[in-house]
């Protein structure tokens, strides 16, 4: 039987939203690896990392609340998994600071109490990336692959938010090692020295201030190629966004000359696990992973 | 001369800003502002914005343009030598100035910050759509004809692959119960400003 896990997918994950691609190949994998995601029925927007202008502290707790209240309403006894970055920062952090602080969480439950709702403060929130390593473990990928990435050089980007403050259970803050796994899991060559790997892509901010937070996707995209990568894997919606959409801009303005893929974790383990292009979501690529349709192909 | 020596602004900060009450425990160590990815664009770095607080410095710091240069890596606080969540100290002193009427002119995280927030809160969840060409046109329509001529290419890019629904115009993904929602945020900012000290 599958294992249950209650599932917040975020805004960016809705039914064509930016990252629309990370959902449907997460679904892929899930499937395959016998993972029920049971949505949280009427989840609200966790403010992201960006919300502080107009949202006080307690308001942007009360949104995470708010799922953490409905998800253990819903789902009692499932542990509560984001795939987005910030999804998963915002109600892990909400869960811990209310689970700290009484005050706040009467606060907040008297907030709630205007929705109807109470927060207990019963759920562990994980990443589904800790889901895979914990829960499936990287033995059982590996028996999964149907089609290994033989000879595709992968640079695994983790960014920022699915490393601090938290970070996946058991990784290091400077030096975080899933994602290399994961990529040696399904075949591909991980890129072991990239350089920056734990850096900023400028998150929020490349609509804000899209010049300087350019200038760090272009170091980003810079230290792959230099390190021979073919393409990118992260774990992040932003950071995927961040390092693929623009880089016709980037190229503009420094001359350079990259056209380098950017996907999901989900997205190389649906093509090893043997699935079609449209289950990986290949299509959901504004620079297309030719090499990752070739293999899908096959 | 009593009167002259008490440091009321670190006492303001400490009452009101979020997680204010550790800014007397930096030690000037000056790590966070060497982690900081957009370290070299701030004004005042997170180590200079704390000494200022306590030296009192109210109107340059709330003033100043410096904490929106924020971009929640959280290096800062994964680095501090003494636990200092610096990034949420950031967000709350935005959120204060923002409270205050105290932000720069046309800051820009500023005005898409807030965009964000009046976005998500309109009905539970964030319209990618209505939120990207609100951005786009908020420095004047001009403007934004000239953006959404630039950011054309990515526009299509994401509609072909499904990415963009051009239907989210009409209302788009939201909650059900918005207005539960809207009540609780309601309250929650009530709560939040009678505990206010006044300045």
């Amino acid at each position: 039987m599958a294992k249950q896990y209650s599932f917040y997918p975020g805004c960016s994950s809705q039914k064509k939203a930016s990252s629309y691609n990370q959902l449907r190949s997460t679904q892929t994998i899930c499937q395959e690896l016998g993972i029920q995601l049971n949505e949280i029925s009427d989840w609200n927007c966790c403010s992201a990392s960006i919300g502080y202008c107009g949202g006080g502290e307690l308001p942007r707790l009360v949104l995470s609340a708010r799922n953490l209240a409905l998800s253990e309403k819903e789902h009692p006894g499932q542990d509560l998994v984001a795939t987005c970055a910030a999804c998963w920062l915002a109600t892990r952090e909400a869960q811990e600071r209310l689970e700290h602080d009484p005050q706040l969480k009467t606060e907040a439950n008297e907030a709630l109490k205007e929705a109807g709702l109470t927060f207990k403060g019963e759920k562990k929130v994980r990443h589904l990336v800790e889901v895979l390593i914990e829960d499936v473990g990287y033995d059982e990928i590996r028996k999964h692959v149907k089609k290994p990435l033989k000879g595709i050089k992968i640079a695994g980007y983790v960014g920022c938010q699915t490393n601090r403050p938290f970070g996946i259970v058991g990784e290091s803050f400077e030096n975080p090692v899933y994602l290399d796994k994961m990529i040696d899991a399904v075949g591909a060559e991980p890129i072991t020295n990239y350089q920056k790997k734990v850096a900023c892509c400028g998150g929020a901010l490349m609509f804000s201030e899209p010049e300087k937070s350019q200038a760090l996707v272009k170091d980003i995209l810079e230290a792959a190629h230099d390190a021979g990568a073919d393409m990118l894997v992260t774990p992040c919606p932003v950071c995927q966004m961040n390092t693929e959409v623009y880089q016709s801009f980037i190229n503009k303005k420094y001359g350079t000359n990259f056209n380098m893929p950017s996907v999901y974790y989900s997205t190389i383990m649906s093509v090893a696990f043997g699935k079609t292009a449209k289950e990986a979501a290949l299509d959901g690529q504004m620079i297309r992973a030719k090499q990752l349709e070739e293999v899908a192909a096959r | 001369m009593s009167n002259a020596y008490r440091n009321n602004f670190l006492r303001e900060v400490t009452a009101n800003v979020e997680e204010g009450e550790w800014v007397k425990m930096c030690m000037q160590c000056g790590v966070c502002s060497g982690s900081c990815p957009l370290g070299p664009h701030w004004e005042h770095p997170p180590q200079e914005i704390f000494m200022m607080i306590r030296a009192g410095k109210r109107e340059e710091v709330l003033k100043s343009n410096s904490m929106w240069y924020c971009t929640s890596c959280y290096n800062c606080i994964a680095r501090c030598p003494r636990g200092l969540p610096i990034t949420h100290i950031m967000h709350g002193l935005a959120h204060y100035a923002k409270r205050l009427g105290m932000v720069p002119q046309n800051q820009q995280t500023a005005k898409f910050a807030q965009k964000f927030w009046d976005n998500l809160t309109k009905k539970g969840r964030v319209n990618e759509l209505t939120l990207g060409l609100s951005l786009y046109f908020m420095n004047g329509f001009g403007e934004g004809v000239k953006t959404s001529l630039k950011m054309q290419g990515v526009g299509l890019g994401m509609l072909k692959t499904q990415r963009m629904d051009p239907l989210e115009i009409l209302g788009g993904h939201g909650c059900k119960d918005v207005a539960g929602l809207q009540a609780a945020l309601k309250k929650a900012r009530q709560i939040e400003e009678a505990k206010a000290v006044k300045v």
